[in-house]
């Protein structure tokens, strides 16, 4: 054929090719450590977010648009979530979940809320369903920041309200991870301590640098020779599973109250001796009702390997409020659906859950379990499991707020 | 107090072993072959998951003992098929080789076994307390870890000055080039170092396997404090690698036991500080939490002050 056909026809497909307009998809991106030291929680949560995408998208999708979900790799370090995050606005995404680590949070909330300001209609969502430090949602709370796990305070307040009842417990030991959340882990223990109980005394305060020590022998040495009978402990990932080891190998016998107890290796790592001593605050474990959870169930089906274990309750809750928001609001634009979660209230499970509208924090029941050998449902296959010694309600769990929300207009 | 100063004299010492046993490979290769061998806490690795995945099915004992020649073989074929070709591309080029073999090792790692730490527990055979100080168990696999740790100093030593390769290799630590001129088989020589380094990283990472976490990271955790141990012990000099493992060992175990900050100094000589000032932030971090700076601290001190290094032969 001659010249002008061959234009003419490859105009006319590349017309044809254009025409065909693509699904639309809301992107999803999660920013968390896939490798490095805390992988092992990033990779847990990531085949959460997978595998809840793939339940909001079978049940339609949110307003008929589904989620795609792009994962990005953070190192837990804030420089390079800044990086990825710029790449995942980059292709498209609207909304960002985010949870390892408190440092790499107020990075991305403070840059999140800098591009909302210079991107007006193309505002992102961050949804953060683990970074606990207080901060994110009082002195640094912002209107495009929602969090989705209980805070530091909360937390600590669940968990001094069970150590005040126990009159045994006299010497009590904290030791934290040395970055905000850590610290506020500290700070929080100490100062609810001295309020619900001024006759325990604190004997032991540490911070330890984050993911860096691999050997705590002589922080448990430490804790040996001051003669508590309690450790306090906000550590997470390898920092909670090595402390637990050396603690084992010394045969130290203390009643541990943590925040991550109960997951992530840690059950496996501590074994028989922490039956009794090893108690948690969480939203959900699997023994909080008797029979398990059927979301939690098919998750167990598809991921069967005991690494994979379905314990981020709060991050179905999330996608829960998400999708109850997308249909409140009829769209699926970040802005009105961050104005559709703000006082959201929603029934799960496991009780009411409400969003609050004043700093963005999310209210939720909150269990303080015990490891235990005589419960439905184990561990990693352990053969223990938790079980609920204390359960807050969502509304009680509310603590007060410094935050000054700035809304747009 | 005693409690405390034994339990951190026990477990310093035992932590400082465990660096030996590392760092006393790498001290061979680099002393001998000036290789900046940065694959080599993923020797380390490797013999912590070969051993585990051989004790699943020979059991602890032989595992100990094979692990490390399979990790020994694997060096010298790293040695023989890799590292030859490269050595004529200068210093340089062996680090580049050898930092991306590192990121090879690690990838491999995780194809295989996972990103998660594996359940690598205590063999049945060596989990009991070997003594308890105080009312503190002390494990029996610790002790063990010593004793190898030790063994390996013993050997390491012997091998040196009483035989004829040990004498070849004693001079080629010092004087590389005059070793080639007189005719040995340096190449030869370089596999068997280079084996011989892998095989010793690889029996510290059998007992180091379980004594911390079993999982891809843990090169790249460990991989930074060998350089340490083996700049700051001096090159060519394997005395000097025990002597500063045990140095860095107890220093950083001692340190996470002292609470007291350079605050704390200036009170006690009388200049407060207020909160307001810009040093109160850095005089108010404890010695507890800078206890695994103080490593790289002593490295940096070292390479300014003595860069030959402790108890070192040559200059790095």
């Amino acid at each position: 054929m001659n010249k002008r056909t061959l234009q003419l026809g490859c105009l006319a497909a590349a017309a044809l090719a254009f025409a065909a307009p693509a699904p639309a998809v809301i992107k999803v991106a999660y920013i968390d450590p896939l490798s490095g030291g805390a992988a092992s929680a990033g990779i847990n949560a990531q085949k959460h977010m997978a595998f809840l995408i793939d339940r909001v998208n079978a049940a339609g999708g949110l307003n008929g648009e589904k989620l795609e979900l792009l994962s990005f790799d953070n190192k837990v370090s804030p420089q390079e979530s800044l990086i990825v995050l710029k790449k995942a606005l980059d292709e498209g995404a609207r909304y960002v979940f985010q949870g390892n680590g408190s440092a790499v949070a107020h990075a991305i909330t403070e840059a999140v809320a800098k591009h909302n300001e210079r991107n007006p209609g193309k505002e992102v969502l961050y949804f953060n369903y683990a970074a606990i430090d207080p901060a994110l949602t009082n002195e640094k709370c912002n209107f495009w920041h929602f969090r989705f796990d209980a805070d530091v305070d909360m937390k600590m307040q669940a968990l001094t309200n069970v150590i005040a009842r126990d009159p045994k417990i006299k010497r009590v030991y904290l030791i934290n991870q040395d970055y905000s959340f850590g610290k506020a882990v500290a700070a929080a223990a100490q100062k609810m301590l001295a309020e619900k109980r001024s006759d325990i005394k604190v004997v032991g305060d540490e911070l330890h640098p984050l993911q860096k020590v691999q050997d705590f022998s002589p922080y448990v040495a430490k804790i040996k020779a001051s003669g508590a009978d309690t450790v306090i402990t906000g550590n997470w990932s390898n920092d909670m599973l090595l402390l637990i080891k050396a603690a084992k190998d010394a045969g130290l016998k203390v009643g541990w109250y943590t925040y991550y107890g109960g997951a992530l290796g840690t059950p496996s790592a501590i074994g028989r001796d922490g039956v009794g001593s090893v108690i948690q605050v969480s939203e959900w474990h699997n023994n909080v009702s008797p029979e398990l959870d059927a979301v939690a169930a098919s998750f167990r089906k598809r991921y069967p390997d005991k690494d994979d274990e379905f314990s981020y309750y709060r991050l179905m809750t999330a996608f829960d409020l998400f999708a109850a928001a997308a249909a409140k609001a009829r769209s699926n634009d970040p802005v009105k659906v961050a104005r559709a979660l703000e006082g959201l209230k929603i029934t799960t499970t496991v009780g009411e859950v409400e969003m609050r509208a004043d700093n963005h924090q999310v209210l939720q029941p909150m269990y303080v379990s015990v490891m235990a050998d005589n419960v439905k449902y184990d561990v990693e296959k352990t053969g223990f499991g938790f079980r609920t010694i204390a359960r807050i309600d969502g509304k009680d769990a509310a603590l007060p707020t410094t935050c000054r929300m700035q809304r747009p207009g | 107090m005693l409690e405390l100063v034994t339990f951190s004299l026990l477990n310093g010492v035992v932590y400082g072993l465990l660096l030996f046993m590392l760092s006393s490979g790498l001290t061979l290769i680099w002393s001998m072959m000036g290789v900046l061998n940065f694959a080599h806490a993923s020797m380390f690795m490797l013999g912590a998951y070969f051993s585990y995945q051989l004790g699943l099915a020979i059991g602890f004992w032989p595992a100990l003992v094979i692990a490390p020649l399979l990790v020994g073989a694997v060096g010298a074929a790293i040695e023989r098929y890799g590292l030859r070709h490269v050595h004529r591309q200068g210093h340089v080029g062996e680090i580049l080789f050898t930092f991306g073999l590192a990121y090879l090792i690690a990838e491999l790692v995780i194809m295989v076994w996972g990103r998660n730490p594996i359940e690598n527990r205590v063999p049945a055979t060596i989990d009991f307390p070997a003594f308890a100080l105080f009312g503190t168990r002390y494990p029996f696999y610790k002790v063990l870890m010593m004793a190898i740790s030790v063994g390996m100093f013993v050997f390491l030593y012997l091998a040196f000055k009483r035989t004829r390769v040990g004498l070849v290799i004693q001079a080629a630590l010092t004087h590389p080039q005059m070793v080639s001129a007189l005719g040995h088989d340096v190449p030869r020589v370089f596999v068997l170092v280079f084996a011989a380094g892998s095989a010793l990283a690889a029996l510290a990472g059998v007992i180091g396997g379980f004594a911390l976490l079993t999982e891809p990271n843990m090169a790249a955790a460990l991989g930074p404090i060998v350089f340490v141990v083996v700049v700051v012990g001096g090159l060519g000099s394997i005395p000097g690698a025990l002597v500063a493992s045990m140095l860095i060992g107890i220093i950083q175990t001692f340190a996470v036991a002292l609470d007291h900050s350079l605050l704390d100094l200036l009170r006690v000589l009388g200049i407060p500080l207020a909160r307001t000032s810009p040093f109160y932030e850095v005089c108010a971090i404890k010695i507890a939490q800078a206890a695994p700076i103080i490593p790289y601290l002593l490295l940096v001190l070292m390479l300014i002050l003595r860069p030959k290094g402790l108890m070192g032969t040559r200059e790095t």
